[in-house]
C-alpha cells in the first residue's frame, strides 16, 4: 500500500454511466486485480476502484457512476489538474503464475477493466489469453478497441443481441479450450461462470469496505479456508475457496 | 517531545494518542506504515472468550461525515490473542497495551479478564459493555447502571489490572452508568462507543447493513462524544479516555478540555492510515498556537 497525491490528467465518459480516469504521479506498484482507494470530495469513506491500467507514473481507474451524490458522481465531476489522495496497490491481485498456456479471461460490465489490465500483463509476459466479455447492450460496451490492440482473441456477448453473441459472457466463451480462467463481474455472472466452467480459476469480488487495507475487518467473508478479508486477502479468490450459495 | 505526556492512573503515556479498538486490528497493518512506538498506547481489537466471525456482510455503510459498522466483534478469541497476536505485537511495540474485552455474560468478562491478567504487556483492560451490534449481552450491560455495575464487578473480581469501562452513548443518563461502573471498581471510563444507526438502500428497499443496524462513528459523532465526556467528567473522579470522531490535533485538545486525560482515534484511521502519526506530529505546534505547555494541564479545562 502507498498513500499518494495524484493529478487527474483525464476523466472522460466511456458510456452512459462508465467513466475512465487517469491519475499521474508516484502511484507505486499496481498489479492486475488490485485496487485503489480514492478519497472523494465531501465523502467520509474512500471509494475502492479496481485498476484498469497502470505504469510507473500513472494509474487508470474505470468506474461506474451509481447515482447522485454517491461518491462516484463526485469523482465524475473532477477536472483535469485536480489532485486526489489515493491509496494504491491494495488487495492481492490475480495470480498470473497459474495462467498456463491458454488462459481464459472473463469480464462483465464494469468488471471489464481489471480483465484488461490482466490481459495486458499476460500479453507482455508472452502469454496469449482468450478474452470473453459480456455487456447488457452495444451502447454499454467499452474497451473493445483496447483489447483488439493487444492482439488477443476477443469474444463478446450482449444480453439483447445488439452486438456479438446474444446472451451472457458464458455464452461468448462457450466451447473455448482453456488452461485456467480469470473472472471479474457481478456476482450472478461469477456464479454462472462457476456452473459453466467449474472451479479451475479465480475471480475478483466486490464488498462494501471500510478501510480497504485489512484493519477494520468490515468486508470479511467466511470461506472454505476461514474468515477472509475481501480487501486484503482478496479481492481475488480461487473459485473453489468460496462458499457458494447459488 | 516535552509536554505531551499524560497519566492514566499509574500508567504514563508519552502522548495521549491511542488508536481506538476495532479500527486498528492488532496493529500489524499499520506497523507496515510507521513505527507504532510513537503512539501513546494501542487499544486492541475487541476480544471475546470464544472466537467470533461477527455479522454477515454488508457490514459497512457510508453516512454524512461518518460511517456505520456492524462487524459484530469479529476476533480470534482471547486464547489465540494471548498466544499469537500479542506476542507478535510485543516484538515491534514496547509499551503497555490496552486490551478491549467484549462479553455476553458476567462469566465471559471474568474469564477474559482473568486470562488477560497473565499477560504483562496488557497495561489496561478496556471493558466493552456497550457494543451496540449484538442482539444480546453487551448492549444490555451498558444501558443500565445495575447491568454496568454487574459487568464491571465481575471483571474486577478477575483481575488486578486497571479496568476502564467503555460506555455506550445510546442511553438516557450516561452519568449514572459511569458512576455505577466506578462504584463497581472501574479505574477509569472510556467513552463513547458508537451510536446506533441505520441506512436504507432505496433501490432494494432494505437496510444497507445485513444486520439492519450498525454503530455510527466518524466526525459526525464528535459533538455527542464531547457532551458525554463533559457530563461524565463532572460525575466521576477517575480518568477518562475520550473518543468519537477525533480526526485532528484540535479535536484532541477539544476532547481533553471536555474532560479526557487521553483520547482514542477511531474511524479516522480507516480513511487516513497515517492519522495517528500525523496528529502526534502536529500536536506540539497546535499546543503552541493555543498557549499550552503541558497537555496534562488542560484536562477538564472547559468546566
Amino acid at each position: 500500500m502507498k498513500q499518494c497525491l495524484l493529478e487527474v490528467t483525464k476523466n472522460e465518459r466511456l458510456t452512459s454511466d462508465i467513466y475512465e480516469m487517469t491519475l499521474e504521479g508516484e502511484a507505486g506498484e499496481n498489479r492486475a486485480g488490485q485496487f485503489a482507494n480514492v478519497s472523494v470530495p465531501n465523502k467520509f469513506l474512500r471509494r475502492p476502484i479496481s485498476v484498469a491500467d497502470a505504469g510507473e507514473n500513472f494509474i487508470t481507474l474505470v468506474y461506474r457512476v451509481t447515482g447522485e451524490g454517491t461518491g462516484t458522481d463526485e469523482m465524475s465531476k473532477l477536472s483535469v489538474g485536480d489532485t486526489l489522495d489515493v491509496l494504491t496497490g491494495l488487495g492481492n491481485g490475480y495470480d498470473t503464475s497459474l495462467a498456463g498456456c491458454r488462459p481464459l479471461l472473463l469480464g462483465g460490465g464494469v468488471g471489464t477493466p481489471p480483465i484488461y489490465c490482466l490481459a495486458k500483463s499476460l500479453v507482455s509476459a508472452g502469454i496469449s489469453p482468450t478474452v470473453a466479455l459480456g455487456f447488457n447492450r452495444a451502447d454499454d460496451m467499452f474497451y473493445l478497441d483496447k483489447f483488439k490492440a493487444l492482439g488477443v482473441e476477443l469474444r463478446v456477448a450482449t444480453l439483447d443481441g445488439s452486438y456479438g453473441d446474444e446472451g451472457f459472457v458464458t455464452d461468448a466463451a462457450f466451447g473455448i479450450d482453456f488452461s485456467y480462467y480469470y473472472a471479474c463481474g457481478p456476482m450472478p455472472m461469477l456464479a454462472a461462470i462457476r456452473r459453466a466452467f467449474g472451479e479451475r480459476g479465480e475471480m475478483s469480488f466486490e464488498e462494501r469496505m471500510g478501510c480497504g487495507f485489512g484493519a477494520c475487518v468490515g468486508c470479511t467473508w467466511n470461506t472454505k479456508s476461514g474468515a477472509r478479508r475481501v480487501c486484503r486477502d482478496g479481492p481475488v479468490f480461487k473459485t473453489g475457496e468460496i462458499i457458494w450459495k447459488a | 517531545m516535552e509536554g505531551l505526556s499524560v497519566r492514566l492512573g499509574d500508567i504514563t503515556l508519552d502522548n495521549p494518542i491511542i488508536p481506538a479498538s476495532g479500527t486498528f486490528g492488532y496493529g500489524f497493518e499499520f506497523a507496515e506504515l510507521y513505527d507504532l512506538n510513537i503512539l501513546g498506547s494501542i487499544a486492541l481489537k475487541g476480544t471475546t472468550r470464544e472466537p467470533r466471525f461477527g455479522n454477515e456482510t454488508p457490514r459497512i455503510a457510508e453516512t454524512p461525515s461518518g460511517m456505520l459498522n456492524s462487524v459484530g466483534l469479529q476476533n480470534p478469541g482471547i486464547d489465540h490473542v494471548l498466544e499469537h497476536e500479542i506476542p507478535e505485537l510485543k516484538k515491534i511495540y514496547h509499551k503497555p497495551l490496552i486490551l478491549n474485552v467484549g462479553g455476553f455474560s458476567e462469566e465471559d468478562f471474568a474469564y477474559v479478564c482473568a486470562a488477560a491478567s497473565r499477560e504483562p504487556a496488557v497495561g489496561i483492560i478496556e471493558l466493552n459493555i456497550s457494543c451496540p451490534n449484538l442482539h444480546s449481552g453487551g448492549a444490555n450491560f451498558g444501558t443500565s447502571p445495575d447491568e454496568a455495575y454487574a459487568a464491571v464487578k465481575a471483571a474486577r473480581g478477575a483481575t488486578d489490572k486497571p479496568i476502564f469501562a467503555k460506555l455506550s452513548p445510546n442511553v438516557t443518563d450516561i452519568k449514572s452508568i459511569a458512576a455505577a461502573a466506578v462504584e463497581a471498581g472501574a479505574d477509569g471510563i472510556s467513552l463513547i462507543n458508537t451510536l446506533l444507526g441505520m441506512r436504507i438502500d432505496i433501490k432494494k428497499r432494505t437496510p444497507v447493513l445485513k444486520n439492519r443496524t450498525g454503530g455510527l462513528s466518524g466526525p459526525a459523532v464528535l459533538p455527542v462524544a464531547l457532551r458525554a465526556v463533559y457530563e461524565v467528567y463532572d460525575a466521576v473522579s477517575v480518568p477518562i479516555i475520550g473518543m468519537g470522531g477525533i480526526s485532528c490535533a484540535e479535536d484532541v485538545i477539544e476532547m481533553m478540555l471536555a474532560g479526557a486525560v487521553a483520547v482514542e482515534v477511531g474511524a479516522a484511521n480507516l480513511v487516513n492510515p497515517f492519522i495517528c502519526r500525523d496528529i502526534i506530529e502536529k500536536l506540539p505546534e497546535t499546543m503552541k498556537k493555543y498557549g499550552i505547555s503541558n497537555l496534562s494541564d488542560i484536562t477538564g479545562g472547559a468546566h
